[in-house]
This record gives C-alpha cells, structure tokens and sequence, in this order.
C-alpha cells in the first residue's frame, strides 16, 4: 500500500524580529551573530498566540487546501515543545476545532524538534496497518529562549500539518527512517520557563551525529543517492547547520535552497523541517524526489523520502503558501517582542 | 467562567455553529433553539458560519478589562456576518487599519484564560481579509 501527503498546511505569525534588535540589549555583535547563523530574522507570536492556535491554523489549512473531509480523520499528533498545557492535549483541541471529533485518537507528542516528524511516522504506520483513513500529524512551536541566551537569536513560532493516508496522494512517502540516541544535548525540566542547553555539544554529537546517520541509513536502506533528488531538507535550527550536513551528506546548495526558510523565519522547533517541506511542495512538479531528515535533541532524527505526484497541482493553491506567509510582516523592537513573549510578566 | 459553561459553547466559539431555520431562511448566532419569526412552524437546522463580514462599528480599548492589560490598544467590533447576523469579536490589527466597512475573516486565536494556573480559553477573533 502507497502511503503519503495528501494534504498541507502551515502557519506563521505576522510578527518578527530582526537580529540587530535582539543584539542590541544584549551589546552582542550582531554581524557576526548573523553571520555565524546565517539568520536574519525570526518569527515572534502574537499575544494571543500559542502552540495551540499555531496548531489549529495549520490544520485548518491543510484541511482547506486539501478539501479534506474531516470526518474521515482517524487521528491527531501534535509535536511541540511549548504546548500551552502540561496535562491537557493540544490534539483534542486541534480535533475540536477541524471538526473531527469525536470518533478519533489523539496524543500530544513532545521530543525537541523532531515530535512533528514523529507524529508523520505514526500516522504512516496507522494508515499503513489500516487502522485509520487518513490522520493529521502536526509540528508546532512558540519556542523558548531564555534572554540574552544563543538561542534567543533563533527561537521562532510556526507550525505546520500534514494529512497522512493512502489515496489522492499529492506526495508519497517512499519509506522513513530513524535514527534516536540518549544524547543530553538539549533540554528543559519541568516547571523551567526556558530550556538549557550543552552548547557546541548540541552539534557533533547532538545534530550531526544524528541527521548524517538517519539520511545514511534512509538512503543505504532504499538504495538511493544524494544526486537522485531534486530537494532536501534539513533540521534548521540555524542556517549554518542544515548546509553543513547537506555538504557532508554530498547534497548541493541548489538542492536544499528551496526549503530554506530559516534565514527569515528562525528555528520553529518542532514546525522547522515540516514548514521546509511544505516550501518545497509549494514549488514542486510531479515526479520531484525531496529528501528529508529531521533533528530533536535529547536526540534523534527522522529521514524520508518522498516523491511528488501530479496531485500537487490540484490542491497547491488551496491555502497559503510559505512564502506568502513570510511576506508582509510586522517588526517588533525587543521591549515589544519581549511583551510578545511573555518575558515581561505582570 | 466555569469549565462546564466555557465547554459548553465550544462549537460556537470555535467553529461558529449556529442556527438556521429553514422555514424562513434567517440564521442566527448565537444559536437559536427557536425561530421567532416562524415560532411553531420554523424548521432549526445546525449551521456553521463561515465567518466572514463586514465591520458595523468598532471601539479601540485603552482601558482594559482584567486579563486584557498587555494587549491594548486592540479593536473591539461588531461585526455583521455575510450570512446575517452580527457578533462582537477582537479584530487583530493595528487601530488605523480598521474602518466602518472593513471586511474581516475569523482566525484561531486564545480569548483569554480564568488564571495563571486555570483553563485557557480558545476562539475565534477576525483579522480584515
């Protein structure tokens, strides 16, 4: 049985800061902050925006794109690191709000970046076994970043859906695979506003460990290379990080330039990787190869291959596309994104 | 608020599910059990709203309820859906971008919550379209 993308959808918030800005407070250096990043900008929630309603907007995008039939969901996974409730899934609210209760199961998924990944897996193997028809896997994000801390550069919100089944596929997923480790690389204990982190050890040992043997063991496994696809796309918790592995994986510029997006848009954690894809498929033509792999600290990565369909076309224009919704944004200063943010409590 | 009455209303929060009665054809949100106009006779049918309309009048809040403090100034409107009734919802932008007339579409978005340590509530708001 063929199993795949039958829908997408994602949400970003209007609201941005530029680096400069956050830089400034915290009289960093912010040519070469950016430059090391290579991140200009990032995205910021609204006030009255959270996981939740990142999630929701997403869904509902994908459903309208898709012209999905809600009742036909069998499942909701949502992966998110800042899911607004501790005990209280942000998945029965996603259910509720795309109309798909209530004949559905739903968990919330938590593992740093990649829980949204994690969640395309399950639904995959819930299609696959035919437990359900079609199931609704999402990643998204208001991710934390303590002040003045590295990841305050990058921490973003966004998110992304996908609907996983088995027919009207307008992508399929050729076959996924992951590689997961105990690496402490990345964390935050609960009750802890902001997460910690093991600093350069988050990179050879957390990102690239793992994405390098994720994407090696994906492609060893389906026999296929680097030069076999026309897109790629990496975990970008910075710029610099997904051009590196893609260079030691043997991928070019050209192929992961398209699902670059976090020079504008910053880290989404869990929404990262799914937004990058959902670039590619805003662009793709039938019979395009994408090569995914995701990266969560603590630490794993999921890889995929994918292969567009013709169905694209048909459904390509039914929501916005990223990089319309990268478009137009407001600028916040820091005092403003910090009120955003909810660092300045009252 | 408490948990039952927020849970309660969910549908028409969320998704605006209203009425429609098929009798006269008048929809109303909030839901109607009744159509006043056909009484007896009106036929009440579930109807969601698709949420979009048009601003009738709005109010930019400088003082704001408890709970709102951090968010003002923002736009308090009324706002006439296409199907007929009107509703007042949060229109989210900034105060000079919105006039008598201006179309809006709803979006997801968090209303408010009962405490720092109590149940979040969620709905819709509008954004011009």
């Amino acid at each position: 049985m063929k199993v795949g993308i039958v829908s997408y959808g994602v949400y970003i918030p209007r609201y941005r800061i530029k680096l400069e800005d956050i830089a400034a407070v915290w009289g960093a250096d912010a040519a070469s902050i950016k430059k090391g990043l290579k991140v200009n900008e990032k995205s910021v929630p609204g006030l009255d925006e959270d996981a939740i309603t990142i999630a929701v907007e997403a869904a509902r995008s994908a459903v309208r794109r898709g012209n999905i039939d809600t009742s036909r969901v069998g499942a909701i996974y949502t992966g998110s690191e800042s899911h607004p409730y501790a005990v209280k899934p942000t998945s029965t609210i996603v259910a509720a709000a795309i109309g798909a209760e209530p004949v559905l199961t739903a968990a919330d998924y938590e593992f740093a970046c990649k829980a949204g990944t994690a969640a395309i897996q399950t639904c995959m193997g819930l299609v696959v076994s035919g437990m359900i028809d079609i199931g609704v896997a999402i990643g998204a994000d208001v991710s934390q970043g303590a002040p003045g801390d590295a990841l305050e550069y990058t921490a973003a919100a966004g998110g992304a859906a996908y609907v996983i089944g088995s027919s009207d596929l307008a992508a399929i997923i050729e076959d996924t695979y992951s590689f997961t480790t105990d690496t402490p690389d990345f964390w935050r204990r609960e009750g802890m506003l902001y997460p910690e982190h093991g600093g350069r050890f988050t990179g050879d040992p957390g990102y690239f460990k793992h994405v390098i043997a994720a994407a090696k063991g994906l492609m060893e496994k389906i026999g296929s290379k680097p030069s076999d696809y026309d897109h790629a796309v990496f975990h970008q918790p910075n710029g610099k990080f997904p051009e590196r592995a893609a260079g030691m994986l043997g991928f070019s510029f050209e192929q992961i330039k398209t699902g670059m997006v976090v020079p504008m848009l910053g880290n989404t954690y869990s929404g990262s990787c799914m937004i990058g894809l959902a670039a590619i498929l805003d662009q793709a033509k039938e019979g395009d190869r994408i090569f995914m792999t995701a990266f969560g600290s603590g630490a794993g990565s999921d890889a995929f291959s994918i292969t567009v369909t013709d169905k694209i076309e048909d459904i390509r224009n039914g929501a916005p596309k990223v990089q319309e919704l990268l478009a137009d944004p407001i600028y916040l200063d820091y005092a403003n994104y910090a009120k955003h943010k909810g660092k300045i409590r009252v | 608020m408490t948990v039952a009455r927020f849970w309660r209303k969910i549908p028409h929060r969320y998704n605006l599910i209203g009425t429609h009665c098929t009798t006269c054809g008048e929809y109303y949100f909030p839901p109607r059990q009744m159509c006043p106009t056909c009484r007896r006779d009106g036929k009440i049918e579930s109807y969601q709203f698709e949420g979009k309309g048009e601003v009738i009048t709005y109010a930019v809040i400088h003082t704001a309820a408890k709970g709102y403090a951090n968010q003002v100034p923002y736009n308090l409107a009324i706002i006439k859906l296409d199907e007929g009734p009107s509703l007042t919802g949060q229109v989210i932008c900034e105060p000079g971008e919105l006039e008598i007339g201006t179309r809006v579409r709803p979006v997801f978005r968090k209303l408010g919550e009962e405490s720092e340590k109590g149940m979040i509530y969620y709905g819709t708001k509008f954004v011009p379209e």
